[in-house]
Formats: C-alpha cells, structure tokens, sequence
C-alpha cells in the first residue's frame, strides 16, 4: 500500500467515523461495542489464566520449603517436590531439539526457497503441512511403537525410551515452524545484495552460501526462539516416548536414558492427586515455571519479528 | 569449474537434507495406514468398544471428538472472528493493541497442559462444571482462540482498502463496510483459518486430560454436563495405560484419529486454493 492511499484511507475512516456518530443507529453501537469487547478479550484471558494459575500454585510456597521446591528429588509421595529435575529433563530435551531440528530446518528452507524447481516446492509444501498437522498423540504413538525400538536396537542402549527419542520427535514437531520463519527470512533478503554477488562472479551457491543466508541470520534467531516455545510445552509426545524417570540428567549418557519434563509431569500426575493437596499446588507451581518461560520465550521472538518489521518499513 | 563442483555438491547437500526431513513424514503416515487400515471397518467405526476396549469399535470417542470441536467452534468462532474484526478494522496503532498483539502471541504460546491446568481451576473446580463436555470445550476453545484471531485478522486485511473506501464513498458506515463488503471477500480465507484451529482442537490430548475426558465410557454422553471419550485421549489410554491390547487396535484408532485431521486439513487446503484462483483482485 503506498502512502497516498494510507493517507485517503485515514481520511475515510474519520469521515465515516463523523456519519457514524450523526447517523448510525443503536444496533450498529451495540456491534461495534461488542466487537471492541472481543477484540479486548484476549487480555483479559491471559490476565484469567494467569490469574487462576498464581491463585492454585501460590500455596505450595507456603506448605513446603524453598529447599524442597528447587531441590532434586521429585518423589511427591514422601513430599518430595524438588523441580531441577524434570526442568533439567525439559531443558536437555528442548535444546537438544533445536540443535537436531535447526540446521534440518534452515538447510530444507534454503532447498525449498532457492535451489528446488517450482514443482518440487509445491509437492514439499503440503507434505510439510502435513507434519505440522499431525497430532502430538499420534507422533507420540508412533515414537513408542516404532521409534523407540528401532533406536533400542540400533544403538544397544537398555531402553528406547530416552531423552533423545523425545528430542527427535519433537525436533520434527519444531520443524514446520522453523521452516516456514528461515523462508520468510530467506525471502526478506533484499534482490540487491544477490545480484551483487552474481554480478562479482559468484556462483548460485556461493551467493547463497557467503550472502543470502548470513543476511538473513536474525531470522534464524527468531526460529529458534518459535521452535524452543513450541518444544518446551510439548506434552503427549514427550510423555509417551521420554520413560518419565525424574532423576537429574547431569552424566554424560543422560540423553540416552530415560528422563522427565515438566508437562509430562503435569500430565501424568494431575489426574490422581488429591485436589488442595500440597502436591496439586505444586502441580501448579510447574505450571507457573512453564507458562513465564514460554511467555518469555514467544515475547523475545514477538519483538524480533515486529522490529524486523519496522526496520523494513512494513505496517 | 571447482566452484562449480561445490555449487553442485551444496545443492546436492540441502536436497539431502530436505530428503531427511520429508521421508519420515512419509514413513509415520504411511505406517499408521498400512498397520491400521486392516482394523478399520464399518463395525470399528459405530460399534461401542468390548472387552475392556479390546474388541468392539471405538464410536463413543469419534462422537466425543466431534462434540468437543463442535463444543470449541461455537465458542471459538465468535469471539475469535471478533476480535480479529476488531484488530483489522477497528484498532487504532496505539498501546492498547499492541497489548492485544501481545496477548494474542502469549496465548498462541502456552503450553496445552497448562491451558489443561487453567481449565480444572476454573472451569471444573471454581465454576463447578465439573469433568465435562463444556469445560473441555472452553479449555479448548481458548488454546484454539489465538490460531483462529491470527488467520481471520490476515484474512480481513488482505482485502484491498479499496473496497473500504468504496464502501465509505457511498455513505456507509464503518460496520456496514466491514459487514457488507470486506466480510464476504475475507470469509474463504477466514473459514480455512477457523477449520486449522479446530483441527488442531480437535487433535490435542492434554488440555481435555482432566477437564472431560473419560477413560471408558461405552455409551453416548446424554448432556453437556458429561463426561466423554475423546479420540486424541482414547488412542493414549490404549496404548499406554492399558496391558494386553491388541496392536490393530492401537493402530487403527490411530489412524482414525489421523485421517479425520488431516481430511479437515485438506479441505482447509481446497478451500483456500479454490477461492484464491477465483477472486478478482
């Protein structure tokens, strides 16, 4: 939209506004309230959420001791609720995760945007939909019945069930997403620095390689943040396919044995706990942990994108 | 002519790669129907499940799935064609919406588990639902919200402003503009975006664990107030929490499971491809 019409269409909003307010009847004022009620809405569910959270969690500050809440036992039996566990379990699998799912996801961009003929990407394109539409349960399912196994075997290790059988799930979970923000990114690089590069003599893949893509690097960041939002509260999957032993995965081979994550213990523990419980507050509490961590997480990645697009003069 | 070796050699490389992140999708869909397919017949799709799940069909959870995104649409759908409404035609570029803005990337972030947490707290526990049909579907249809706010919003504002200030030339209001002209010209892209959302309801197991979801319930729920089975949460009871079960089964409740979404998915796909060939701006 150039700037003259941007212009007239501000004057038309304010023209329309006035006859609004001379002529518009009383239904037309009742919509329009409700509509800005359920524009301003989503605040208030956030606040809701929030709120319901803080409200249910805040009480197991006072039933047991700091000691306890960040220690490294998670035995809520003997009232053991230490966290560093399962958000070490969590943190081993999301990095891990992104490692796995990062080059996969930038290296596949590049083949989709720049090297693959139209109908390649267009046969790509849906099947990567598909990936992202698949529900977590299923994949879950899949890494239990299939994965897991295949991995047990291959690698000789006592049990598939480990971190890493986690990470690779949910590093393809993480991909659509990655994906699609490394091509945006691959897109934003502007035609000028490619045909300079052509122009100096460079090849196709040294323009790329050399220009296009550390041009687009701080897209790349944003994926990252996208995809480590999307993997830390992943839930069924990892659940299905982690063996779900909280111990603190700190020796080398941790990634090849069974661990646990903060929304696997939600998950598994929510539905037997006794409500009002200190455990069914403490359930609440990684609740907290998770919902600041991905509210942190998606707001670095919310500021990256809208300040890309100031700087490119978009909205 | 080395450079162009190593031109032939990177592009080579990424090709690799894509190889390696396209062939499993292909290989976990295609698993899940060759194993599965041999389960699902007319009796496994509208028969009550027997034998502890064992034998039988899996109806009550196709049926409890398709309530609870019924559920989810009806809640989802107005307040999310609202608000996008509100942020494409309405919102001014001030605090206020960019607080909205915010809101709507916090929401898309949370967790599923914690959007299960929220829903016991409130739903379940302080407006005392209990474990039931409406409060799986508002925990749903929250988690569903931001998906539904964000694809209506782009939709609305790829119609051309133009047709804005037509609309307003010829003395309409702002909401006869928007109800009249722009509205119609958006729905398509507004109906592929409330069908992604609810694919993705329809889809999750965490947020309706402890809100409505019932291990085993061999009949149809008879209120709102119900609990129901749910195929998302059915398919992870019998492959975790129940010894002994037949793997056809597993595999066939997957792959219900998995073609219900993924044919919502490709309708979604039609839909969008169809009406984009056919406007005319």
């Amino acid at each position: 939209m150039n700037v003259r019409v941007a212009g007239v269409e501000r004057i038309v909003k304010r023209l329309s506004g006035l006859r609004r307010v001379r002529r518009a009847g009383g239904s037309e004022f009742a919509i329009e309230t409700l509509i800005r009620v359920l524009g301003f809405s989503t605040i208030g569910f956030v606040l809701l959420i929030f709120l319901f959270l803080l409200r249910e969690g805040i009480p197991v500050f006072f039933e047991t001791t700091l000691d306890n809440l960040f220690g490294q036992q998670w035995y809520p039996t003997f009232d053991l609720l230490g966290t560093l566990p399962i958000l070490l379990g969590s943190m081993l699998v999301t990095v891990t995760a992104i490692a796995i799912a990062l080059p996969l996801g930038v290296l596949t961009a590049v083949f989709i945007r720049e090297v693959a003929p139209e109908w390649t990407r267009d046969v790509l394109k849906p099947i990567i939909e598909v990936l992202a539409g698949i529900p977590s349960v299923v994949l879950g399912f899949f890494g239990m019945t299939v994965l897991a196994p295949f991995l047990r075997e291959s690698l000789g290790i006592p049990t598939g069930l480990t971190a890493f059988t986690g990470a690779l799930l949910l590093a393809y979970m993480a991909l659509p997403t990655i994906i699609s923000v490394a091509e945006d990114a691959l897109d934003a690089v502007p035609k000028g620095y490619r045909d300079a590069a052509l122009a100096m003599g460079a090849t196709e893949w040294q323009t790329i390689w050399r220009v296009v893509l550390p041009a687009a690097r701080s897209g790349v960041v944003t994926a990252v943040m996208l995809g480590m939002g999307r993997a830390i509260g992943e839930t069924m999957a990892v659940m299905m396919v982690t063996g779900n032993a909280a111990r603190m995965p700190l020796s080398l081979d941790s990634l090849f044995r069974p661990i646990r994550t903060m929304t696997a213990t939600i998950a598994a523990e929510m539905g037997e706990v006794a409500q009002g419980s200190v455990h069914y507050h403490a359930l609440f509490g990684v609740g907290i942990i998770l919902f600041v961590l991905t509210f942190g997480i998606n707001l670095m990645a919310a500021s990256a994108i809208l300040k890309k697009r100031r700087r490119g003069g978009l909205r | 002519m080395n450079r162009h070796l190593s031109q032939r050699i990177g592009f080579g490389f990424t090709a690799l790669v894509t190889l390696v992140v396209v062939a499993p999708i292909l290989l976990v869909v295609g698993i899940i129907v060759v194993r599965g397919i041999g389960t699902v017949n007319w009796e496994f799709l509208t028969a009550m499940p027997r034998d502890g799940m064992k034998a039988g069909g899996i109806f009550p959870a196709i049926v409890g799935t398709l309530i609870l995104t019924v559920g989810t649409a009806l809640v989802a759908i107005p307040i999310g064609i609202g608000g996008a409404i509100y942020l494409s035609e309405y919102a001014r570029d001030n605090w206020l919406t960019r607080a909205i803005r915010l809101a709507i990337v916090n929401l898309a972030g949370i967790p599923s588990v914690v959007y299960g947490l929220f829903g016991v707290a409130l739903f379940v526990i302080f407006l005392q639902f209990g474990t039931s049909i409406v409060a799986g579907s508002l925990t749903l249809a929250l988690m569903t919200l931001p998906i539904v706010i964000s694809t209506a919003e782009e939709a609305l504002r790829v119609v051309p402003v133009e047709f804005r200030t037509v609309s307003a030339s010829l003395g309409g209001t702002t909401w006869q503009g928007v109800r009249r002209v722009v509205l119609p010209q958006a729905l398509p892209g507004i109906i592929t975006g409330v069908i992604l959302g609810l694919l993705r309801a329809a889809g999750e197991t965490a947020p309706i664990l402890f809100t409505v979801a019932a291990f085993y319930l061999p009949r149809l729920p008879s209120s709102p107030l119900d609990q129901t089975m749910a195929l998302p949460y059915h398919l992870y009871v019998i492959s975790t929490q129940v010894p002994g079960m037949p793997i056809g089964v597993q595999y066939g409740t997957a792959l219900v499971l998995l073609a219900l979404v993924l044919s919502m998915n490709i309708v979604a796909t039609i839909i969008r491809s169809y009406f984009r060939r056919r406007r005319q701006w």
